[in-house]
């Protein structure tokens, strides 16, 4: 069904046309998800799959997005990298080396931005400085630039809940890059916002991207946001999770609000939207 | 803020005016009608006689004081720490739970002769009263604040490898700051009961011990006085509590502050 539902790119990595990785002579991917299945046992008993034999690999400074239906193993995926949880089969790579434990070159923004409501946004993006244990003074004045990156200037010193939730999404992106992590996870960042909020933010996060030169992995559910975004977009299947489509937007960058009117998004957008579909259709 | 500000002055003085209007029915319902004073005294008597035994009431109000915070303290020093353990120890869990609910189930009057045996007679066992009888909110406020603290948060606190002690503190802590304190609000306002029954049960000075003594000799003018006194000091207590709360915890607004703002 696999097949069926990605006419144009193979599911099988090997024969993905952007920058697969797999090959002996390309550079050693970033992050690498080699044959991945992850198992849940409800609370009623039965084992669900929320992974089932996932493999991909993620290159350096690549901004990847991965879509898919609710359920179907996004956020899984996520706290795989992330070391919060473990594979029940395979094996998650950074820089080659097995990932068994959460790693610091790994930073996380969720879907709510869980802020400590007793810090103040000075705080909070220092927070994850305090649970390292490094010291907090040579990174002020960095905290204090990627405060200023994201337009909370002159906002240090409030609580969160004197910010609006965009801003102190924004706040919960820089508490992400003060440890400076190599990899950025984002579990559907945005998707609490107002639609308005939700497209500026994401060029904003275009823009800090383009000036930290992260390695991205962004969730969502969103397949216009995925392709705005993405140099890359992963589509996943539900129950169990699995990818069915690996594209590579080759739109040129900066993106830009008018990015959405050219005819290469919409062709984009409908090229994975009847990936998406057709999945949801043969379930 | 100006409109608010009269606002509220204005329902103080009609609060005021309705105390007042209350206190001049009693006064005026006991001498028409002649209800003797011993079974239900007019205000004014209740002023005289209580203003009669103020050389003592100082003493007596200062024991019993002394009692409610000492017991609370107690309370507060024993009851932190065993929730902290209960959350972080399934095992321990299980085994203090019972022993909790079984201690909250027994009446504290009941407990208290016991107690005495025990501790022996005096302040000491007083305190050790009036503190098991607040110190049951604050394990279970504390324990559940605890636990509340949001699960994406912790999963952060995970993918940065923090340390137990760390997240703690941190984390855990300040998260269940707000139960605590309001438990903090029950457990002071019971460590007053506790500190009563302690008196009742044995103690030779004290408000309980007052009103006990008071009772006996008939004087049931003063036994009103000292429980208008005893009132205030558990009003006292329980708004000083609100006071350090508002203090530590700027973050959290109670819902009864939050509709006070709008």
């Amino acid at each position: 069904m696999a097949s069926a539902a990605a006419p144009v790119i193979s599911a099988d990595p090997s024969t993905r046309p952007a920058g697969g990785g797999i090959s002996a002579t390309a550079p050693q991917p970033l992050v690498s998800i080699e044959g991945v299945t992850r198992r849940f046992v409800t609370r009623a008993g039965t084992e669900v799959s929320a992974l089932d034999n996932v493999t991909l690999a993620i290159e350096r400074d690549q901004f990847v997005t991965v879509v898919g239906p609710s359920g179907c193993g996004k956020t899984t995926l996520m706290k795989l990298v992330g070391g919060i949880i473990q594979p029940t089969r395979g094996l998650v790579r950074l820089n080659g080396a097995p990932l068994t434990r959460p790693s610091r070159r790994i930073g996380m923004v969720f879907q709510r931005p869980i802020l400590l409501p007793w810090c103040s946004v000075l705080d909070n993006v220092l927070f994850p400085l305090r649970m390292l244990g490094w010291p907090i003074a040579p990174r002020m004045a960095q905290a204090r630039k990627l405060i200023e990156l994201v337009g909370l200037r002159g906002f240090e010193n409030a609580l969160p809940m004197e910010l609006s939730g965009g801003m102190q999404q924004r706040v919960s992106i820089c508490r992400a890059l003060i440890y400076d992590p190599e990899v950025l996870l984002m579990d559907e960042p945005f998707a609490a916002l107002d639609a308005m909020m939700r497209e500026e933010l994401g060029f904003e996060l275009l823009r800090i991207w383009n000036e930290q030169r992260k390695t991205v992995v962004f969730i969502t559910h969103s397949i216009s946001e995925a392709v705005m975004l993405a140099d890359r977009v992963i589509v996943m299947t539900a129950r169990p999770g699995r990818i069915v489509m690996d594209v590579a937007i080759t739109l040129p960058r900066p993106r830009t609000p008018d990015t959405e009117f050219s005819d290469g998004f919409k062709q984009f957008v409908k090229t994975i939207k009847s990936a998406v579909y057709a999945e949801a259709k043969s379930h | 803020m100006k409109p608010l500000l009269r606002r509220t002055l204005a329902e103080y003085a009609r609060g005021a005016l309705a105390v007042v209007a209350i206190l001049v029915a009693w006064e005026v319902l006991c001498r028409v009608f002649a209800i003797p004073k011993w079974l239900f005294p007019a205000p004014s008597r209740i002023v005289e006689e209580t203003w009669a035994i103020r050389g003592v009431l100082p003493m007596h109000f200062a024991a019993t004081l002394s009692t409610v915070l000492g017991g609370f303290a107690l309370a507060v020093v024993a009851g932190i720490p065993i929730a902290v353990l209960v959350v972080y120890s399934p095992f321990l869990r299980r085994v203090i739970f019972p022993f909790l609910l079984t201690l909250q189930s027994v009446p504290k009057v009941a407990l208290a002769p016991l107690l005495l045996l025990w501790v022996g007679y005096g302040q000491f066992s007083n305190i050790i009263i009036a503190a098991t009888v607040a110190f049951f909110p604050i394990v279970i406020n504390t324990a559940t604040g605890l636990e509340s603290v949001d699960k994406e948060l912790l999963e952060l606190t995970t993918s940065l490898d923090a340390g137990t002690a760390r997240v703690f503190w941190r984390v855990r802590l300040p998260w269940a700051l707000p139960y605590i304190f309001s438990s903090f609000k029950v457990a002071i306002t019971l460590a007053v009961i506790g500190a009563v029954v302690a008196e009742f049960v044995g103690s030779d000075k004290g408000l309980g011990y007052l009103i006990l003594t008071s009772s006996g000799a008939m004087k049931t003018s003063v036994m009103f006085g000292v429980l208008v006194l005893l009132s205030l000091l558990g009003i006292a207590s329980f708004y000083a509590v609100a006071w350090i709360e508002r203090r530590l915890c700027p973050w959290y607004m109670p819902t009864g502050a939050e509709t006070q703002a709008t």
